[in-house]
């Protein structure tokens, strides 16, 4: 994996992205925006399962309408943040928060996989009677939570507390962000 | 003569006890910075949804003022937790802050984009149901908040 990694440090648009000095404050200000879209809107349909906004507006009249914007966002979150990635791969990829970050990703991902089948399959049922079940609302919740969570860790990221560079680490510290004895002492973007 | 006694205040500011201890702690800058996010986020979401459907991009089903009804309370909480994170993470950094045009310019653009909001925006949709003009205060309103999030993101590479 990491010799991928090391390639892909190596490619010529990683190196573009690295080294030049506007594009990656662009693309991470892009990532911004595009987080507050995905999250923000991503509130509000949660908070319809929950009941706590737009009540006047059926579960399905609310996925019709809310959800394509939060899929937008989510799009753009995805490409600005893998463009992020791409810029300084080695050290993301031995970045502890990166890696719990993505971890995180995948648990928010199932939830939401969960959540969308059961919507899909049942939101018919509660546009008519109107009751929602309460595992619908507490994976609403756990969307809410998981994705908060995401975004923390997401932003540490910039803070090089755990990295390869900055020795010596506890040694789960370092089984958990594959580094060894030769790993690249990569000087990273520290801080931001 | 006054920019000079700004910069004063400016330092008793980063010299203040809260300042001080956020800038002894390895942890509590990016914390208080991953909050800040939150809030914007949060801010972000009522502003989208909002100034969308006064651009008559979504929810066109439903009146301005209902959809202001149901954002308004979440853009207040957004804009509390930004500004609870926002003052200690500015006290943490105020003479940084001062040297920095990034933050000169999100400052401008939030009092503009909180002034625009509840006192334009907001009394505009409860009183007048011109499309034309529910669009040029939601394009209004998206743009500034778009330059405050962005320009207080550019704070940090300055």
């Amino acid at each position: 994996m990491l010799e991928f990694i090391e390639w892909l440090s190596l490619t010529p648009w990683s190196i573009g992205l690295r080294e030049s000095l506007y594009m990656y404050p662009w693309i991470e200000s892009a990532h911004v925006l595009f987080i507050a879209i995905f999250f923000g809107t991503l509130l509000f349909v949660d908070l319809r399962l929950t009941g706590h906004v737009f009540q006047e507006l059926s579960i399905s009249q609310m996925n019709k309408r809310i959800l394509p914007l939060t899929i937008i966002g989510f799009v753009f979150m995805c490409i600005t943040g893998f463009l992020l990635f791409y810029a300084v791969p080695i050290r993301n990829y031995q970045n502890l928060f990166f890696r719990i970050k993505f971890f995180l990703i995948i648990i928010a991902g199932l939830n939401a996989y969960y959540f969308h089948k059961t919507m899909n399959k049942e939101s018919k049922k509660w546009d008519k009677d109107s009751h929602i079940p309460s595992r619908m609302k507490q994976s609403a919740l756990a969307s809410l939570f998981l994705w908060s969570l995401v975004i923390i860790s997401g932003r540490m990221i910039a803070y090089n507390w755990f990295d390869c560079g900055r020795q010596p680490q506890p040694d789960f510290i370092n089984f958990l962000i594959s580094c060894t004895a030769e790993s690249d002492l990569y000087e990273g973007l520290d801080g931001i | 003569m006054e920019s000079n006694e700004l910069l004063e205040v400016i330092y008793v500011l980063e010299d203040s006890f809260i300042g001080e201890y956020i800038r002894g702690s390895l942890w509590l800058f990016p914390v208080i910075q991953s909050f800040h996010l939150l809030g914007l986020a949060i801010l972000g979401g009522s502003i989208v949804i909002c100034d969308f459907r006064l651009l008559g991009l979504l929810l066109r089903s439903e009146s301005a003022i209902y959809v202001l009804s149901q954002t308004r309370r979440w853009f207040n909480f957004g804009l509390l937790v930004l500004i609870v994170t926002g003052i200690p993470l500015f006290l943490s950094e105020a003479v940084k802050c001062y040297y920095s045009r990034a933050f000169w310019i999100k400052i401008i653009c939030l009092i503009i984009g909180v002034l625009f909001v509840y006192f334009v925006r907001n009394p505009l949709i409860q009183r007048n149901q011109n499309s034309l003009l529910h669009k040029l205060i939601g394009v209004l309103s998206f743009s500034i908040w778009v330059v405050v999030a962005a320009s207080g993101r550019w704070i940090g590479f300055s």
